[in-house]
């Protein structure tokens, strides 16, 4: 675990410092790591559909909210050891409107 | 054909001249490129591609199986479509849309059915092999995971939501149904043994994992190491293992932990623990080579780009490397002696000698994702 945590932060140094990824860098991630349990369309698989109009229900701080500490009692991991706040409000706005600029 | 025993003897044209062509497709596989609705026709004693096949569809975590004479594959995308391509001539020959959201497919041992997992509407769905007309469909009202076919013209699958597996019977004709409850929380993938006697399905939403034995006539669950992560903290799971049928190394079965850096070792008659083997992030799949000397492992994101390597007598990890970014999936040669890679980030399929772990080719793909080489028809549960 130890050893887990110190090669986590050395991924995660950069977003850590609140620095805002690259918006093509987190469109990746959503489709392909996303994707594993929400298909690469994310139409859903496993998990459940998250295009736009299936998220409607949610803002952007709750939405992010749930990126980061995931939803207990479903498969739905917390993503905060992954990635800063920042990244995840970019994620979730990327979700509910369907592109990033 | 069948006189040929795997090769296929086929008239193609070759620049513009008609050529008799004699194409055996034993050594041959596919690779699915996922991002691009395309497979890729790989030779593996030449270590190289042959062709591209284009116009499949999404096929994000897509899976194929082989029809007994290798000729078809019956390919099963995320989008519900069922493709059968030819090896031979390299191209689709029919493709259905059967569903809104498919996760898998098997075919019976007789070759005859093709039967379609399916998230969205839950259930199964089972095809003629020649013609793909639908000839039975089993609503579930559950998603289901695990499909895979058993000997006797059945296939055995499981349900999400409800923790049941259903076995279907086809071996009479009508569709029979046998439906074993209290599989467990949340089952997510699930392996059958390659002799056909052993299901055995992992649990997300409890420790442990559930087997049965397809021998008996009327299986009851076993459970297979209930609370294996007793007294340890559980970790964020970022994608969720695979089970296939390469679980059998040597006398023991090799599984991944879920939520644990770990592979659970279980002896195949008693599945009593018999070791565990620390590992360096969550396992996606735990594969034995075909001799069952080694396992290899790759692991979710973010440590997706290290494959382990267990040496199966001490369940220690003798060798490990990292092969590129993003590693989805491994396949080995029949008899082991190599193993394919695909690297998705990276764009590449690559090529080790399982022995030496020396590097021995490699070849360009897009997102490469599943590799499956036509060996694979005569294994069950492949």
């Amino acid at each position: 675990m130890r050893k887990l945590l110190a090669i986590l932060f050395l991924f995660a140094t950069p977003s850590l410092a609140e620095e805002v990824s690259e918006p093509d860098k987190l469109v990746n991630l959503v489709h392909q790591d996303c994707g594993s349990c929400h298909g690469l369309t994310l139409k859903g698989g496993l998990g459940p559909d998250i295009r736009p109009e299936s998220l409607s229900h949610y803002d952007i701080d709750t939405l992010s909210t749930v990126v980061l500490d995931g939803v207990p009692g479903t498969a739905m991991p917390p993503w905060r050891p992954l990635m800063s706040e920042a990244d995840a409000k970019k994620i979730a706005e990327y979700l509910l409107q369907g592109d990033l600029k | 054909m069948k006189w040929l025993s795997g090769a296929i003897l086929a008239v193609m044209m070759v620049g513009g001249a008609q050529a008799d062509t004699i194409v055996a497709t034993g050594d041959l596989g596919l690779v699915v490129e996922r991002a691009s609705g395309s497979l890729l026709l790989v030779d593996q004693s030449e270590r190289a591609a042959i062709s591209r096949i284009e116009g499949l569809g999404d096929l994000s975590h897509a899976s194929l199986v082989y029809s007994p004479d290798q000729r078809f594959a019956y390919v099963f995308g995320r989008d519900g479509g069922l493709t059968k391509v030819d090896l031979v001539e390299q191209k689709v020959v029919d493709r259905v849309v059967q569903a809104g959201n498919a996760i898998g497919g098997a075919i019976s041992d007789d070759g005859t059915l093709v039967a379609v997992s399916n998230y969205e509407p839950g259930g199964v769905r089972i095809f003629d092999a020649d013609t793909l007309a639908m000839i039975a469909d089993i609503p579930t009202d559950s998603k289901t995971i695990g499909l895979v076919d058993a000997p006797g013209r059945k296939f055995v699958f499981t349900l999400w939501d409800e923790g049941e597996t259903w076995i279907a019977d086809l071996s009479s004709g009508t569709v029979e149904i046998n439906k074993i409850k209290d599989m467990g929380t949340n089952p997510y993938d699930a392996l059958i043994t390659g002799d056909g006697r052993v299901y055995i399905t992992g649990l997300f939403g409890e420790d442990g994992l559930t087997a049965l034995d397809l021998w008996e006539e009327d299986p009851k669950p076993i459970r297979v190491l209930p609370e294996y992560g007793r007294g340890q903290k559980e970790l964020p799971v970022y994608k969720m293992p695979h089970l296939e049928g390469w679980a059998r190394a040597g006398r023991e079965f090799v599984l991944p932990a879920v939520g644990h850096h770990q592979v659970l070792w279980v002896d195949e008659s008693s599945l009593a623990e018999t070791g565990r083997t620390d590992t360096y992030g969550q396992p996606v799949f735990a594969m034995a080579r075909p001799d069952g000397r080694q396992v290899w492992v790759n692991f979710a994101h973010p440590l997706n780009d290290t494959i382990q390597v267990i040496d199966t007598p001490t369940k220690e990890v003798v060798h490990e490397f990292k092969p590129g970014p993003a590693i989805l999936h491994m396949e080995f040669t029949p008899r082991g002696h190599e193993v394919w890679v695909s690297v998705r980030d990276a764009g590449k399929v690559m090529i080790y000698d399982t022995r030496t772990f020396e590097k021995l080719g490699e070849i360009d793909a897009e997102s490469p994702s599943g590799i499956f080489f036509t060996s694979r028809a005569h294994k069950t549960g492949l």
